[in-house]
Parts: C-alpha cells; sequence; structure tokens
C-alpha cells in the first residue's frame, strides 16, 4: 500500500550566482513499511528531497512544483498548522549530525518528551515516561538517569541514539534519515544501522534512508533510487541494482567502493565532479562523465525507462533507468560487466569480512 | 554543584584587579599638576606659603606618592576611606548619601536597554534581511552614534520643557517614592539608550546566527510551533552570549551615566566625581572609581552564573 508519493517535484534554490534546479521533476513512492533508499554523490539533491517532505526547504530554496502525497494528502497544499500535525508526528527526520541536530541547552529528555506532549497530548510525567520507554528501546543503558543528560554528556553513537528515539516517539509512518550515519565511526555505524532496522520493524515505519554510501543501502533498504543532479537515474529492488546494475552512474558508484582482497591497488573512481547545477549539461546530465556517451547523448535527454522493454515507466516502477541505451538511441552497448564476489552478500558495508 | 566554589573564586581573582584599578587610579591623580592646597590658594589668596605647608602635611600631601598610597590603602582595608578635603563629611558618608541616587539610575538605565535590546533583536533576527531588520538596524545605529549628553539635553527639551510630562530639577523627594520614578525616565533613557542599541544588534547576529543551526531544523521536523522554537530553542542558546556583553554595558552605563547625571542636575555619584575631580579630591575620587570597578566585577560575576544557569555545558568546567 501506497503511503508517501511524490510526483514531479521540482525545488529550485533562488541564490546570487544563479538558480539552481536541486530536484529536477522528481518521483517517487514509498510503501508503508517498506525501506526506501536515495543514494547518490554530495549535491545530487537527497537532502533537498527529504526536507521537501517535511516542507523544511528555506529560503533561498522554494518548491517550485509537484505533489507529495502522504496517504493521498497533498502536504504541499497543507496550511501551516496542518504540516506541524504531520512533522515530528505521521513523519518524522533523523538527522546527519545528532550533534548539532540536538539542542545543547535542553535536556535530552526533555527534547524526547517535547513532542511527545505536543502531539500526542500527553501530562508532563506520562511524556516522561513514555520517553524513558523510547530511550531504553533504541538501546541506551540506564534511561532513568541518562533521561536527565545533556545532549554533550552522550557520546557519538548515543546521541544518534537519542535522536532516533525523538524520531520514533510519536509513532511515525515514514522516517526519513538524513545520512543518520555519516558523522559515526564504523562500528558505530554498523550497530546504529541494525538498530535503525529493528526499530522500524517493531514500529512498523517506512523507511527513506538517504545516503552516499551503497554499503549502508545494502544493509537496510528493499528498494533503492538513484540520483544524479537532481533526477533519479536509476531505480531498482536492492538485489537488483547490486547484482544487475543498469545505468552507468550505478556502476561507476559501485566500481567506486573499496573492497578488500580486490587485487586493485588504485581505488576507481568516476571521473569529473558533478555538474554545477546552474548550469546543467544538456541533454543526459551525466554525459560529460560517461565512458559510453555518445553525440546523442548531448542532446536528447533519457527518461526513467524500463531497461528490458524501453518503455517509459511512472515512480512507482520496480525498475527503471534513464539511459538511452535503454531506448535504442545509442549506436553502441554498454559494456560493464558486474562481477559479484560472495554470493548474498553485496558489495561495501561493513558485514564484509 | 560547585557554583559556590566557582563564585568564591572569581571574587578572589578579581582582588588583584581592584588593586590594580587603585593603584592606576592614584597615580594619575597625582600625575595631574596642582593638588587640593594649590586650588585653596587660589580661591583664597590671603593664605600664607607657611599655610600651605602645613596643609600639605596635615593631609599628607608632603610624603612620597608611594607612602601616601601605602597609607591610603592601609585605612581603606579597615573600612577608612579617609576625609574629603573638599566636602566637608568623610568620604564614606558622602559615598552612601550618594550611592542610591545612582544605584537606580543605573539600574534604570540597564533595565530599560534590556527590555528594548531582547524583543528588539529578536524581532530583527526574524525579520532578517527584510525591512524591519533595516529599520532596526537604523535605530540602532542612531542609537549608538548620538551622545548621550545630547540626547540627554533633547529628551529635557522636548519631553520635559515643551510637553512638561516630566519635572527638570533634581528630585527632593525621598528616594524610594512613586515620584522617583518618574524622575528616573529621562535620564535612564539617556543613560540605557546606547547600550540597548549596542546589545540589540548583538541579540540579532546571535539570533540570526542560531537561526540556521541544525537544532532549529529539527526542532521544526518535531512539529513544534515557531513561536516554541523562537522562545524556548533559539533564544536561551542567543541570550547566552547577549549576557556576556550585557555585563560589558555596565561599564558603559556607569561612565554614561556621569555626563547624564550633570545633564539632568542628579544627585549622584557622577555629579560628586566631577566635583572632586576638579578639587583634586584624592579620596573621593579613589572610592569612587574603586565602586565603579566593584560594579563591573559584581555585573560580570553576575553575568558568569547566568551564563552557567543558561548554557549546562559552561557548568561542568566549574
Amino acid at each position: 500500500m501506497t503511503l508517501l508519493e511524490v510526483n514531479n517535484l521540482t525545488v529550485r534554490f533562488y541564490t546570487a550566482e544563479g538558480v539552481v534546479t536541486a530536484v529536477d521533476d522528481l518521483s517517487f513512492t514509498i510503501d508503508r513499511g517498506e525501506k526506501f533508499g536515495i543514494v547518490g554523490e554530495s549535491g545530487a539533491g537527497k537532502s533537498v528531497s527529504a526536507l521537501s517532505v517535511l516542507r523544511l526547504i528555506e529560503n533561498p530554496g522554494r518548491i517550485e512544483s509537484g505533489e507529495i502525497l502522504l496517504d493521498g494528502e497533498n502536504l504541499l497544499e497543507m496550511s501551516d498548522k496542518e504540516i506541524r500535525k504531520v512533522r515530528g508526528n505521521r513523519v518524522s527526520m533523523i538527522f546527519q549530525d545528532a550533534q548539532t541536530a540536538l539542542n545543547p541547552v535542553y535536556t535530552v529528555g526533555e527534547q524526547i518528551s517535547e513532542p511527545i506532549r505536543h502531539h500526542l497530548d500527553y501530562s508532563e510525567s506520562e511524556a516522561k515516561e513514555r520517553a524513558i520507554e523510547l530511550l531504553d528501546t533504541v538501546g541506551i543503558p540506564d534511561p532513568q538517569t541518562r533521561y536527565s543528560d545533556y545532549p554533550h554528556e552522550f557520546s557519538g553513537g548515543m546521541q544518534q541514539r537519542a535522536v532516533i528515539a525523538m524520531a520514533l516517539s510519536c509513532d511515525p509512518d515514514l522516517l526519513i534519515a538524513d545520512e543518520p550515519t555519516t558523522a559515526l565511526d564504523v562500528m558505530t555505524e554498523a550497530k546504529i544501522l541494525n538498530e535503525l532496522d529493528r526499530l522500524a520493524e517493531e514500529f512498523d515505519t517506512a523507511v527513506q534512508l538517504i545516503t552516499h554510501d551503497l554499503g549502508v543501502i545494502a544493509e537496510v533498504c528493499d528498494h533503492v533510487m538513484v540520483m544524479y543532479a537532481g533526477q533519479p537515474v536509476e531505480t531498482a529492488s536492492v538485489d537488483d541494482l547490486f547484482y544487475d546494475p543498469k545505468h552507468p552512474y550505478t556502476v561507476g558508484l559501485m566500481a567506486s567502493i573499496p573492497r578488500i582482497g580486490a587485487g586493485d591497488t588504485r581505488l576507481q573512481t568516476i571521473p569529473g565532479v558533478m555538474p554545477d547545477l546552474i548550469d546543467v549539461p544538456t541533454g543526459c546530465t551525466f554525459h560529460p562523465r560517461c565512458p559510453y556517451a555518445e553525440d546523442v547523448c548531448t542532446q536528447k535527454e533519457p527518461g526513467l525507462v524500463d531497461p528490458a522493454t524501453g518503455t517509459e515507466v511512472g515512480a512507482d516502477a520496480d525498475r527503471g533507468a534513464s539511459c538511452l541505451a535503454y531506448t535504442g538511441d545509442l549506436a553502441n552497448d554498454l559494456t560493464f560487466d558486474v562481477t559479484v564476489g560472495d554470493a548474498g552478500q553485496s558489495v561495501g558495508g561493513e558485514s564484509d569480512d | 554543584m560547585s557554583l559556590r566554589r566557582y563564585i568564591i573564586r572569581r571574587i578572589l581573582v578579581s582582588i588583584p584587579v581592584l588593586f590594580g584599578v587603585s593603584v592606576i587610579t592614584f597615580g594619575l591623580v597625582h600625575l595631574t599638576p596642582g593638588d587640593i592646597v594649590d586650588l585653596m590658594i587660589g580661591q583664597n589668596p590671603d593664605l600664607q606659603p607657611g599655610e600651605a605647608e602645613r596643609l600639605r602635611r596635615e593631609f599628607g600631601l608632603d610624603q612620597p606618592v608611594y607612602v601616601q598610597y601605602f597609607d591610603w590603602i592601609t585605612n581603606a582595608l579597615q573600612g577608612d576611606l579617609g576625609p574629603s578635603f573638599s566636602q566637608g563629611p568623610e568620604t564614606s558618608t558622602l559615598l552612601v548619601s550618594r550611592l542610591p541616587e545612582t544605584i537606580a539610575l543605573g539600574l534604570f538605565g540597564w533595565v530599560f536597554a534590556m527590555v528594548i535590546a531582547i524583543p528588539g533583536g529578536i524581532y530583527a533576527a526574524i525579520r532578517r534581511g527584510r525591512l524591519g531588520d533595516d529599520v532596526s538596524r537604523f535605530v540602532a545605529l542612531a542609537g549608538i552614534s548620538i551622545p548621550n549628553f545630547w540626547l540627554g539635553l533633547m529628551l529635557i527639551a522636548i519631553f520635559a520643557a515643551r510637553f512638561g510630562w516630566f519635572p527638570v530639577l533634581d528630585p527632593q523627594t525621598d528616594l524610594l517614592s512613586r515620584e522617583m520614578l518618574w524622575w528616573l525616565i529621562l535620564p535612564g533613557i539617556a543613560v540605557g539608550t546606547a547600550s540597548s542599541a549596542s546589545l540589540m544588534r548583538i541579540m540579532r547576529t546571535t539570533m540570526a546566527e542560531e537561526l540556521n543551526k541544525e537544532y532549529v531544523t529539527a526542532a521544526r521536523a518535531k512539529g513544534l510551533p515557531e513561536r516554541t522554537i523562537i522562545l524556548k530553542h533559539v533564544l536561551r542558546n542567543s541570550l547566552i552570549s547577549v549576557v556576556t556583553v550585557a555585563a560589558f554595558i555596565t561599564a558603559g552605563i556607569v561612565s554614561g551615566s556621569v555626563v547624564i547625571e550633570v545633564v539632568f542636575g542628579w544627585p549622584g555619584l557622577g555629579q560628586l566625581l566631577i566635583d572632586v575631580i576638579h578639587m583634586r579630591d584624592v579620596n573621593v575620587i579613589m572610592a569612587i572609581t574603586l565602586f565603579v570597578g566593584v560594579a563591573i566585577v559584581i555585573a560580570n560575576l553576575f553575568a558568569d552564573i547566568v551564563y552557567a544557569l543558561l548554557d549546562p555545558r559552561i557548568r561542568d568546567d566549574y
């Protein structure tokens, strides 16, 4: 069942240097309880797409067009009061750096109780009780005393657990996690991801996980959307994406995951940098960096198509890639091979030995 | 909580500061050419040279400066601030009689500064980049630029002389009367305006900076109303730096009130200070200067305590 449906979302930032189209005609859907990953480089529009869902885009950014339907209700048409009832309640968010997402001058407990009192109309003591339970659920030892601690008295991993507790406090339908483990060390990252996975099941919450790390996607997600320059370039189930990537950019991303035991002495990278979003390349935005690019790529903009049939697919497609190779516009075939090491183990991630 | 230990430590640290202030002030008064006896001779040409010597000896002015200082500080530490050469009564009596007026004026000016600066700064921060912010910037710039004595004169000219809303002459009633508040308004505004203006800019800048922090976005993502976010989350963080500056402006308010007391004929320490500086009345000068020093030390101490109350991270450093 569809929980979130984003249709043709366009977000622009009106900066002094020019107009940046951070998210360009983006569509995707998330089902109830689904773990949906969005992956891409910095500046691909991942965070902007996440913040848009809660309408937290700030000046000079503006949501230009599109609709964001939560259970069929358009969040973009809601009044400020109505959207505030959604935030932290039906849709909540985990931020990249828990240390900066927590207010340094209030106790962790207070910050967790706050939305509980606000959205669920709990009394002071009921909210405290629930907050302590939540701290316990996210694995903070001695939650009774820890409730009254200030953020700076928590370690990085515990801060992120507290932020997760805060996000889960009102039992949301959708949890948006924007690079939730980027600020953490690898060991803590693995623990937090496991926790997130477990809690999403326990609270029966859909997760929109945003990351630049394919390993994190492999760990948690069911379905993935790869973004490049504000647009989706590939959408697939996690298995399909890792075993059978269809877009040259996805392949490049995967090749750039360092693997222990691989014979290469050099880290594979995708040449070039993401285009300036003020002045995006014509045609396929990836063509300046694409090893398979042909003349047609500079002129014709590829849509998201089913790679098997070449027919255009919508936001809720199970499989889609936006490359002209699948619409028969390219003279040559894409020639990459995908080699997968251990069966069942996807590339990257900390579960690899 | 070892807040008490912290306070005691701060008080101990301020002792050398006050000592330094006393040495410098004492030295400066003595560097100034002429002393009280010269002034007495000037006013009273009948005094014989021998008489002058006798007076100097009586006042202890014939001793080297360091001996004079040593005598002064020994007595001061025993609570004896010495006689006033020019004013008649003992220095301490003089101080006590003028102190309440000055404290009342200073406090009023300070409260006025806060009451204008904090809401004004919040408003400007919320409206940053828009008309309200520009207006507030203009008002603040004007407030900082206008000399306080001129502002005082204008306030008198307009609100006292022209409209007659406020009394002009110095108060003859008891200090703690309701009329006192009425008299305080104009000089209080004159004293507080410049501090208020600079404080308002600092409040605005700090708050604008805080508003860009991620905890604000996180608070919005929790669905809290903007009012709660500003007045609960952002305000407390912004006040941390404002409190530090609020202590600094105490110095500005004290020095500002010297001028304002003269303009308004306010019978406080400031006016007394002007009189005794003319008379090189060293004991009274020392006493007033040290009082100002103590006031600033207390203000900073108070700021540190409030600072710790606002910010739990500071508390741990005690």
